[in-house]
């Protein structure tokens, strides 16, 4: 019985992942109603519960992607992978509003330059206070601070060694990690309340990951407007991280 | 039909991602650079262009907004596979540099979103008509 089962939800991957969602989903709803009286949206909840996920299947399966490592629930890597997350994100542009998006234009690319910079300055400052001190190291665990695919992409180009790309990969996962849980608890403090608002959140906390799910967490109405945004970081820290900001690391440590 | 608005959809995701890629091989970049941003703005202008023209009825609307509402469950499902273990096991300094890069976005977010409160603070005052005809309809 149980057998045929495992089999039926392990043949019919995406729409196990469906079903796995919607109960998550269903569970933190309950949780925000009953225990937290609303105070906490049902889907940070939600959010939390498939991080606590992720970091059960990784320690069963030994893997790199949580619990779609688990044969069982390999759906949930098609569900939110990078195709069907994007294709949803690209989905809910259709509710921006022209004219709230072009009037923070211009404050939203000083964000994104500014959510390049700044978390490389302070990643590569921690990492040389930890005795990272060579430009290569220094530059490439600054990048993971950015996201965590600008990291490996930038350790890769100017050499890093397997153990600093691992290091950099790490900074930028928990930098995702913290930007998705805590955005919904410091929504009040980064007066996180108009499109702009999100627009600017975009820019500067980066990774589309945490930008996302942390908007998501905090008011739906907001992901498209900091999305759009978020979704040119990536390529501006893989843009910046080889060149200016690894030149600069250079001149300045030699 | 419901499937011209998810076909919309699609075929605004991949001409960004297509003009995403070309833009990160002409910057000389190994990755997609705004891909899905680019693919947003295609969306956003295939919606006034189609409104204006009458050429989109709700259910192709539909066809859209059921992929807008699968957000959140989709980032669940993210969230549900992310390297949670090599996350925890960065030690400190992927923690510490995290931490620290966060802080100082929060605090620069913080002080960005609230210069926007002090410049939107003279919003006019309601106007007050005289005529107590058009006061009751206030």
């Amino acid at each position: 019985m149980v057998e045929i089962l495992q089999k039926a939800a392990a043949h019919n991957g995406l729409v196990t992942a469906f079903a796995l969602v919607g109960l998550i989903v269903l569970l933190s709803g309950e949780i925000s109603r009953r225990l937290t009286f609303g105070r906490v949206h049902g889907s940070a909840i939600a959010i939390v519960i498939g991080l606590g996920l992720a970091y059960w299947g990784g320690t069963q399966t030994g893997g790199h992607k949580g619990l779609a490592d688990m044969s069982l629930f390999g759906g949930i890597g098609l569900m939110g992978g990078a195709m069907l997350r994007d294709f949803a994100i690209v989905a809910t542009a259709f509710e921006v509003q022209v004219t709230e998006a072009r009037k923070a234009g211009l404050i939203g690319v000083v964000a994104l330059l500014l959510g390049t910079v700044l978390p490389f300055i302070v990643g590569a400052g921690i990492a040389w206070s930890f005795g990272y001190s060579d430009a290569v190291s220094m530059t490439t665990i600054g990048a993971g601070a950015v996201t965590y695919i600008v990291g490996p992409v930038t350790g890769a180009a100017i050499g890093a060694s397997p153990d600093v790309m691992a290091l950099s990969i790490a900074t930028g996962l928990v930098k995702a990690i913290i930007v998705m849980v805590g955005t919904p608890i410091a929504a009040r403090f980064l007066a996180l309340k108009t499109p702009r608002s999100a627009m600017v959140f975009g820019g500067l906390a980066g990774t589309v990951s945490g930008v996302s799910a942390g908007l998501a967490a905090t008011d739906r109405k907001l992901v498209p407007y900091g999305a759009l945004v978020a979704t040119f970081h990536t390529g501006l820290g893989c843009l910046m991280g080889p060149s200016v900001l690894f030149l600069a690391t250079k001149a300045l440590v030699g | 039909m419901i499937i011209y608005g998810t076909a919309l959809l699609a075929v605004c995701h991949l001409l960004g991602i297509f003009l995403g890629d070309l833009l990160g091989q002409a910057l000389g970049v190994k990755t997609n650079v705004g891909g899905v941003g680019i693919a947003m703005l295609l969306l956003i202008f295939a919606r006034l262009y189609m409104a204006k023209k009458d050429l989109l009825p709700k259910l192709t609307e539909l066809g859209v907004e059921y992929w807008g509402a699968m957000y959140i469950p989709v980032v669940v499902a993210m969230a549900a596979q992310q390297d949670m273990v090599s996350a925890l096991r960065g030690g400190p300094v992927a923690v510490l540099s995290a931490i620290a890069a966060v802080g100082t976005c929060a605090c620069v977010i913080a002080a960005i979103n609230r210069m926007e409160i002090t410049v939107e603070k003279p919003v006019p005052e309601p106007i007050l008509h005289d005529n107590p005809l058009l006061a009751d309809l206030e």
